[in-house]
């Protein structure tokens, strides 16, 4: 299943491998990568496939949370499908 | 790919503009759980909502995890329980409330709707022992929500009905400080596949069980008003349906998720803005961004017209079945914007009614002076299923008459339903009116002017 993960936070050193890393761990794998500063804030978007994720997908956006949470970052991993059908007809 | 601003856009609507799902409603058919034996009767009810709904939160709560958006109420509705329980030998359907209240607790929904009568052109036996059990059933439960449908536009209003309502809502008041009235609604043109409490039962002519789910995002619609300042209302229209349009959309994806987890069938959408009394969730704030001082002023009933036709226009196209109440609601308690101009003195009954003349659904959540008389209820219910019936829309009353409350008083009902400011009341009499007794005969359908 193809999944959106937003960072959204200030910008500190190593927050791209810090993420990555976490998601490595649980077996993720990263597909698209976009990211930028915006108003002091980073801001980085990621598609990920969660078909060999080690844990459900409740888990994962806990973990992914709560790891964001002691950096200061707010991280969501969302399914992809709820930004197209938003945005796309 | 979806590009990084689409992305920022959803995220902000969700955790800065309140929008949400509002409620994943599951209809549950209780027609073929009549039986003589009222023990019996109330056992069937509460196995076959227990069953159908057993995995409804836990699947309600799973889609809002993945998909990120917040399923803010799961709830149930039920076939109006007058025609599902008329053939049980009893006179008194309280216990068929209590048994309701049972299941849905056990279930884990905060609200189940369906302790409900159709009555627009007259009562049966189990109408009637129905509609007299309304204010104890509504003392003696937290989860139960009722309605009646009192009229329509090929029957005409049903005069006794509309006089026995003004009866029961006082009662109702009396027995429960005025709270039970917001779990009671009256309707005329009542929809069968409603999701949104408290008005939701499950019609005669839907299937066994079936998912509809209700969205709201007045919030989202505000903020990209806000974007449009002094544009002309063509592009205000535009902007609402645009937005109405990804609203719906995501209300659609996740209809058709939770039936297809659940193996139940897909009803509709329902595509409501829904106010919350939170700050930024108000329908007050839109009609106001579009230049009102506040709401109440005139212009606020053009101005509500152009949102609900706006927002019915967007959300069509974005989904496959659409139906409920579909429109803009208007409850004063629920609604920040709302109660802010009703405690100024800005915002009275009689606009109120005005604008439900262009808008879903009615007089909603409106708290009256505890010394309003039967007869007074009874016609605001009069007049307002008289606007429904001749436009050929729904339209209801929430109304609460706070026992020992004046005007200037506040009431505060707690939650979602929030707080409201008793609002005056015209004091000249309708007693004769309404004793007159009845049917208004259904209107005819041609020369329309």
């Amino acid at each position: 299943m193809k999944a959106i993960v937003t960072v959204i936070g200030k910008d500190t050193v190593g927050i791209i491998a810090h993420v990555c890393a976490v998601l490595a761990e649980n077996g993720v794998n990263v597909l698209d990568i976009s990211q930028t500063v915006m108003r002091e804030y980073f801001t980085m978007i990621m598609l990920v496939d969660t078909a060999g994720c080690k844990v459900d997908f409740a888990a994962l956006a806990d973990i992914l949370r709560r790891n964001g949470q002691a950096r200061g970052l707010d991280v969501r991993i969302q399914r992809e499908d709820i930004f197209e059908a938003m945005h796309r007809i | 790919m979806i590009t990084t601003n689409e992305i920022l856009e959803t995220i902000d609507m969700i955790s800065q503009q309140h929008l949400d799902i509002r409620t994943v409603t599951m209809g549950i058919s209780l027609r073929d759980c009549g039986h003589p034996d009222l023990k019996t009767c109330c056992g069937k009810i509460y196995d076959k909502i227990t069953r159908c709904a057993e995995r409804l939160v836990q699947t309600g709560e799973d889609i809002e995890r993945e998909f990120g958006i917040p399923i803010v109420n799961k709830r149930v509705s039920v076939t109006p329980v007058a025609i599902a329980c008329e053939s049980c030998e009893t006179e008194d359907f309280v216990p068929f409330a209590v048994t309701l209240d049972r299941a849905a607790e056990a279930v884990g929904v905060n609200f189940i709707g369906g302790f409900s009568a159709l009555v627009q052109k007259g009562f049966t036996t189990g109408d009637r022992r129905l509609i007299d059990a309304i204010p104890e059933a509504l003392a003696a439960t937290k989860r139960v929500c009722s309605s009646v449908n009192v009229g329509s536009t090929r029957a005409g209003i049903n005069m006794d009905a509309v006089a026995l309502m003004g009866r029961v809502v006082k009662r109702t008041a009396e027995l429960t400080k005025g709270q039970g009235c917001a779990k009671l609604v009256v309707f005329c043109n009542a929809v069968e596949d409603n999701p949104f409490m408290a008005g939701a039962f499950h019609g005669v002519g839907e299937p066994e069980c079936v998912i509809n789910v209700g969205v709201s995002g007045p919030g989202v619609v505000h903020h990209a008003l806000q974007k449009c300042k002094g544009e002309p209302f063509h592009v205000v229209a535009e902007t609402v349906k645009k937005t109405a349009f990804r609203v719906t959309r995501m209300g659609e994806l996740v209809a058709q998720e939770a039936s297809r987890r659940l193996g139940v069938p897909f009803g509709i959408v329902d595509l409501s803005l829904a106010p919350t009394p939170a700050v930024g969730d108000s329908v007050a704030d839109i009609l106001e961004e579009m230049g009102l001082e506040s709401v109440g002023a005139p212009g606020t009933t053009a101005a509500l017209a152009l949102l609900n036709d706006a927002v019915k226009k967007g959300g069509v196209m974005a989904s496959s079945n659409v139906g409920g109440l579909s429109g803009a609601f208007i409850p004063v308690s629920e609604d920040a914007g709302m109660i802010r101009a009703a405690a100024a003195g800005r915002l009275t009954i009689e606009k109120l009614e005005a604008m439900t003349c262009v808008c879903s659904v009615g007089l909603d959540m409106i708290a009256l002076p505890g010394d309003t008389t039967a007869e007074t209820v009874s016609a605001i219910i009069a007049d307002e299923a008289a606007i429904g019936m001749i436009n050929q829309k729904t339209t209801a009353v929430r109304v609460i008459p706070v026992p020992g409350l004046a005007v200037g008083d506040t009431v505060d009902f707690g939650g979602l339903l929030g707080s409201a400011p008793v609002m005056a009341v015209n004091p000249a009499s309708a007693k004769l009116f309404i004793e007159r007794g009845g049917r208004i005969p259904a209107p005819i359908n041609s020369l329309k002017n």
